[in-house]
């Protein structure tokens, strides 16, 4: 698939401005503070419903105004959707899907697909576990929308169940109710949970591959890069789960097991008012070699190891039905050495769009020609 | 800010559900230039609502007398109870005249972050009425969101034990993460004619 247009209103920095965009390497090269990422950042919201950079939208509109809009034109294998999101900050977003208004604004995930190389993803190797389990949520959700939804909906049963747990564990357990409502939240946060780790599984098993294949192709003399999923249910984990090439992660069985995990550390959890097993406990391990990256790696093998999951990604989603996902590389180019460039961008060449940022020419690779936009204070215009 | 009563209708108006500051403006404006006497009606309303609104003693929906016209109509199913959230959830239900029996009113649904669990809830009370009543099928209408599945199941496991009673669960089809009373009625319809045994 591939943006055809892209119009902004009141989104960061940007006034107005409308970018007609065409299939292959695109390069938007301006100076630093200019509003190259904001662009990127308005297309990934339409793919995402959320920013790379901040957790709220209240940054994303332009101060001063009280809305921003995004409109992208999505055409994917000659079929053209333009999806439309008007962000309120502290408000419900809207969405339109050709200029028809939807349920909902996480209808129209799934319309544009994009994966999203930036500076903030070093986040990924040197970062909270949350980081990791976000870049796997987000990657699901692209994978199949439906999964905005079972995330949500364990997210809602978790927060409710860790009330239930903080107040009956004051009560001391002489609440007849708690126990009997405790196993109804045990319940359903092991069939949502369920759901969201068997996914997750078998996301990891799928992406693993292409994330080694990526780390070898940027990084050839490092030592070899391995992502695994460490479950908080530790050895109850059904062997083979999340492995490639392993046995596929199946959501009844799961919420068996976290049934019975749940069980085990209700003491535990009614002592300490959270709950202990489930998805949101969980880590994606980076190993390099057989050290973990996180507090090992260096700079550089930190950076591509970020590079390499993005990279993975990308090649998952486009072996996968639903549209070949447009590339954004957002200023990585100056980063990486000789090597690691021409490999990247031969990548980028083989994609069916690619939107790179520069803050200057030499910052991008000779071979990645294609159509070039200077941007500069509120404009952005072909060259 | 304005002067004296008038902000302080608005800050009375904007502490309504669904009222933002702006709608909060608009309708004390609209009330300031209103005839007298609706304003007057609605003050009569007001204050018999202050006075005490009465619930049927039996399903819980807001009624006038001790108990409500569906209650009180000798025509309905008594053998078969629909277990609503709220008052306004036994109208979304009756707009789609698909059903004809009697409805149970919990008051809510179990929401642990807010305080409500069971003993927050008629639940008691629908034991009681399952007890003593000729009933045989419940239906759980709650929302089709978290807290409202969450107390279907608690209700499921509560009364599977009642010899020969059916208990059934809207069918899905109703948008997850939603609302009975905004299903429309033709969706909400299908999902009470769909419903599956539980
Ligand atoms: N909500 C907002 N309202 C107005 N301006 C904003 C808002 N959010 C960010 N900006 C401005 O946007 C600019 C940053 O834009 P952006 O991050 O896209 O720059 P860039 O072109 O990618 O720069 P660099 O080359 O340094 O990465 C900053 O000057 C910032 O002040
Ligand atoms: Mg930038
Ligand atoms: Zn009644």
């Amino acid at each position: 698939m591939y943006i055809r247009h892209l119009q902004v209103t009141d989104f960061r920095s940007w006034d107005h401005v409308d970018v007609p965009l065409e299939p292959g390497p695109t390069v938007l090269v301006g100076q630093n503070g200019r509003g190259k990422t904001n662009l990127l950042e308005a297309i990934g919201y339409v793919a995402t419903l959320s920013s790379h950079r901040v957790a709220t939208d209240a940054p994303l509109v332009r101060q001063g105004c009280e809305r921003a809009l995004v409109r992208t034109a999505v055409v994917n294998e000659d079929r053209e959707l333009t999806v439309e999101l008007e962000i309120a900050a502290g408000r419900a977003n809207r969405a339109r899907v050709n200029r028809g208004a939807v349920g909902r604004p996480r209808d129209v995930l799934g319309i544009l697909r994009t994966v999203l190389f930036s500076p903030e993803d070093l986040a990924l190797v040197r970062g909270d576990p949350g980081e990791r389990r976000k870049f796997l949520d987000e990657l699901l959700v692209q994978r199949a929308p439906r999964y905005a939804g079972v995330r949500s909906d364990y997210d809602k049963v978790l927060k409710q169940r860790n009330a239930l747990l903080k107040s009956a564990g004051k009560k001391r357990g002489d609440d007849p109710y708690a126990a009997s409502t405790l196993d109804v939240w045990d319940d359903h946060l092991a069939k949502a949970g369920a759901q969201l780790l068997a996914a997750r599984l078998n996301l990891v098993a799928d992406l693993a591959p292409h994330t080694g294949e990526a780390y070898a192709g940027v990084a050839p003399d490092s030592r070899p890069a391995r992502i695994a999923y460490r479950s908080s249910l530790g050895e109850a984990l059904p062997e083979g789960y999340g492995e490639p090439g392993g046995e596929r992660a199946d959501p009844e069985r799961l919420a068996e097991v976290l049934r019975v995990a749940l069980g085990e550390s209700r003491a535990a959890e009614l002592e300490r008012g959270v709950s202990l097993v489930g998805p949101h406990r969980d880590e994606l391990d980076l190993v390099l070699g057989d050290t973990p990256a996180k507090g090992y790696a260096s700079h550089g093998e930190s950076w591509s190891f970020a590079l390499a999951l993005r990279l993975g990604s990308y090649e998952l989603l486009r072996g996968e039905a639903g549209g070949e996902p447009v590339l954004m590389l957002d200023d990585v180019f100056a980063e990486l050495d000789k090597r690691r460039r021409a490999r990247l961008a031969e990548v980028a060449l083989g994609a069916e769009q690619v939107l790179v940022t520069a803050a200057v020419d030499e910052d991008v690779p000779a071979e990645l020609t294609g159509v070039r936009f200077a941007v500069a204070e509120g404009e952005v215009t072909r060259d | 800010m304005y002067e004296g009563v008038v902000q302080d209708l608005i800050d009375e108006l904007g502490r309504l559900p669904g009222v933002g500051p702006k709608s909060a403006q608009r309708i004390a404006f609209h009330l300031l230039a209103s005839d007298p006497q609706d304003i007057g009606r609605l003050r009569e309303v007001l204050g018999k609502v202050a006075e005490g609104v009465r619930f049927c003693e039996i399903c819980g929906n807001v009624s006038e007398g001790e108990r409500c016209r569906i209650c009180n109509d000798v025509r309905r199913d008594a053998t078969s109870v629909c277990v609503v959230e709220e008052p306004k959830d036994v109208l979304a239900v009756e707009r789609t005249r698909e059903f004809r029996g009697r409805y149970h009113v919990l008051g809510g649904a179990l929401d642990p972050l807010s305080g409500v669990g069971p003993d927050q809830l008629r639940i008691k009370e629908l034991l009681m009425r399952i007890g003593s009543e000729e009933i045989t099928e419940v239906i759980i209408a709650t929302d089709p969101n978290t807290e409202g599945e969450a107390t279907a199941t608690y209700l499921v496991r509560m009364l599977r034990d009642f010899p020969g009673l059916t208990v059934t669960r809207l069918a899905s089809g109703l948008p997850m993460g939603g609302d009975l009373e905004f299903a429309d009625e033709l969706t909400l319809g299908r999902a009470l004619s769909g419903r599956r045994a539980l």
